[in-house]
């Protein structure tokens, strides 16, 4: 990596603080990632923009800030990029998984808050996180408990905060709501531009993204070969780095690993041994360098063959149909495809079950895994549901608990080794 | 042929070894601070052909020996099927976890549930609360059956329980009350977790807490005879991991 120290300084990060996170982050890249055998070619251009996630992705971003875009930094997939892109803005993930700056979090957190809102507090307290500081502008959503009063003291801590409001049922009334706050975000987004956003451009950040979720779900369709011809890590790793990179050049670097991955699918090539034992993960999203689960799973010789996550299926299942002839016909279409997320604030929310049923079928997984993070009520109380639905219909589940913290590893792993030598 | 299993717990270590089907060697050892020092004594003066490790610290002795594995899930899941055939549920306090452990009609392992990372509701519980009350550990289970009912005791956090207990202490309970009211606590904590899995039975009730009278007391009130403590609690998981060595 080049020296990117004066755009850091620029941008005020923590220098010893930012170091550290970049060492910690490389040494456990190295160790999870670039371990793995038989990894396919096509991972090289995303071990790149890895190890440039903070350097050249970051300047990137500071050149199209220098021609005029705008940056916007969100924490949800209910924030949608067609919006962000047809404003001629840019948009970035925010979500960290990573404990950091710890004592300064529980100055204005409770403790028992999920470690994904302690971690990005984390990131903005100790001034480690180039996202954050590079953006225009901030979106917080009101989506759990959590997220939503931790923004209360988050919005004194930027400058440019914007929150969003969500509904938390499926009801006409709240299909109004989310309609109402994206036509109020591109309200702001306008401001912030200067320009109206038209047709054209709506259809164009519409088609960019359509792209981006095309090949994300082509990805996934080649993960049901059996052997999977890539682990379930680095299928992890494209989905949140789908977050950071530009759109374009990550959907077309997806199909190129694609076209590989089909040719190793006919070779009957795969990442582990065919039959190897097959688990679905569903549940909290996973986000950079969140790894640890997943490391844990196919350290046992299992493949992870699907994320039912917001970093994954959750949040990319669906495009956006792009046939209307207005404006307002775009939008509506827009407002369609993300009313479908089956996020766990939502109640009922039936058709998460039916989701990851339908996911294990179809990639004919021998069990799922639920992922819940400490203190992530949504999440954890719908694991119950989750495990007793599928259990009834003979698939085995795994409920997991836990944080960012490394402590509990030993106690994971033996639940995870004795969970697939059960399904094996 | 001679298997031998390893059982490697946070609190102590068992070694079976077996013989045609048949125990010919069963030691234990306390884990320590050096815990695969402990099994290279252990195994010092023991022959044996196939080898097994289990229990929490099995990864050091696949570091240290290169001894092959398997969780202790599935080494108590064998050692109970193996020794009560039958047998549909195991309830394990050890050290530092409880487990509670489903198996179907074949004896393999369908479900099982373990508590979180800390010792609540452990061996290592009760024996904290045995010092608090100064009682041997081992003479705790039978003190504890000589209390009155009434008292309670709702923190299953040994720090906190702790402070319940010298509370309690402190108002003038006697501390063999205090004791059964300890014992009742874990006691429910393991029905919950039981109760949670709709565990089948009978139920085997393995690991070091099964040589406790007063667990096994308590428990029997739930379960009546379809609770089997076997001979050697605490060897059930060397036991399995001894037989799944056979199968190398």
């Amino acid at each position: 990596m080049a020296d990117y120290t004066k755009m850091w300084t620029d941008l005020g990060l923590n220098h010893d603080n930012h170091n550290a996170l970049l060492e910690n982050l490389g040494n456990a890249y190295q160790s999870i990632f670039m371990s793995q055998e038989q990894r396919p070619e096509g991972m090289g251009y995303f071990d790149f923009v890895m190890s440039e996630a903070h350097g050249l992705r970051i300047q990137e971003l500071r050149d199209e800030q220098e021609a005029g875009r705008k940056i916007i930094g969100s924490f949800c997939v209910f924030v949608p990029e067609e919006l962000v892109l047809a404003a001629g803005c840019t948009s970035v993930g925010l979500c960290a998984g990573a404990d950091f700056a710890q004592e300064e979090v529980e100055k204005v957190l409770p403790r028992n808050t999920c470690s994904l809102i302690k971690s990005f507090f984390g990131f903005k307290l100790g001034k480690v996180c180039p996202y954050m500081e590079v953006s225009d502008l901030i979106v917080g959503e009101n989506t759990c408990d959590g997220k939503k009063k931790s923004f209360e003291t988050f919005s004194q801590l930027v400058p440019n905060f914007y929150q969003m409001d969500l509904p938390q049922n499926k009801t006409p009334m709240a299909r109004k709501l989310l309609k109402h706050e994206y036509l109020t975000f591109i309200a702001k987004l306008e401001e912030m531009t200067g320009k109206r956003i038209g047709l054209e451009d709506l259809k164009q950040g519409i088609a960019t993204v359509n792209a981006k979720r095309k090949a994300l779900a082509r990805l996934s369709k080649i993960r049901k070969a059996d052997p999977s011809p890539i682990s379930g890590l680095d299928a992890l790793l494209i989905n949140q780095i789908a977050f950071l990179d530009n759109p374009a050049r990550f959907t077309e670097n997806v199909n190129v690993l694609c076209d590989e991955l089909e040719l190793l699918v006919k070779e009957n090539k795969g990442v582990k041994a065919e039959k190897a034992p097959r688990v679905v993960i569903s549940g909290c999203p996973m986000a950079i360098p969140n790894w640890k689960v997943p490391a844990i799973i196919e350290s046992t010789g299992a493949v992870i063959v699907g994320e039912e996550s917001c970093i994954g299926e959750r949040g990319q299942r669906n495009t956006t149909d792009d046939s209307a002839t207005t404006l307002d016909g775009l939008v509506d279409a827009v407002v369609d495809r993300y009313f479908k997320i089956d996020c766990a604030v939502f109640t009922p929310n039936q058709e998460r079950v039916e989701h990851i049923k339908e996911m294990a079928e179809n990639t004919s997984a021998d069990g799922v895994i639920h992922y819940g993070l400490q203190f992530c009520q949504p999440y954890i109380m719908e694991s119950f549901s989750v495990e007793k639905t599928l259990e009834k219909d003979g698939v085995s589940v795994l409920r997991l608990e836990t944080d960012y913290s490394q402590e509990d590893m030993g106690q994971l792993s033996t639940r995870v080794e004795a969970f697939v030598e059960i399904i094996k | 042929m001679r298997q031998a299993g390893i059982d490697i717990g946070s609190r102590s270590i068992e070694l079976v070894v077996i013989e045609e089907g048949k125990v010919i060697v069963r030691k234990q050892a306390e884990s320590g601070y050096n815990p695969v020092e402990r099994v290279k004594e252990l195994v010092a003066d023991i022959s044996f052909d196939k080898v097994m490790t289990t229990g929490y610290g099995r990864a050091s002795l696949e570091v240290a020996f290169d001894y092959p594995t398997v969780t202790e899930i599935k080494a108590y899941g064998t050692g109970a099927a193996a020794l009560h055939p039958g047998v549909r549920g195991i309830l394990d306090i050890g050290g530092q976890d409880t487990k509670v452990i489903s198996l179907n009609e074949n004896g393999k392992v369908s479900k099982f549930e373990m508590n979180d990372k800390c010792a609540a509701g452990t061996g290592k519980f009760l024996e904290m609360m045995a010092t608090t009350l100064g009682y041997q550990q081992h003479t705790l289970g039978l003190e504890a059956l000589k209390g009155q009912e009434g008292l309670e005791i709702n923190s299953m956090c040994a720090v906190f329980a702790e402070s319940e207990v010298t509370s309690l202490l402190a108002k003038g309970c006697q501390r063999a009350d205090i004791a059964l009211a300890v014992h009742q606590s874990v006691c429910r904590r393991a029905v919950g977790m039981i109760k949670r899995q709709d565990l089948k039975t009978p139920v085997l009730f393995a690991g070091g807490v099964a040589n406790n009278l007063c667990m096994i007391h308590l428990l029997k009130q739930t379960f009546g005879d379809d609770l089997i403590i076997p001979k050697s609690p605490q060897f059930v998981g060397a036991y399995g991991a001894a037989i799944l060595a056979g199968l190398l």
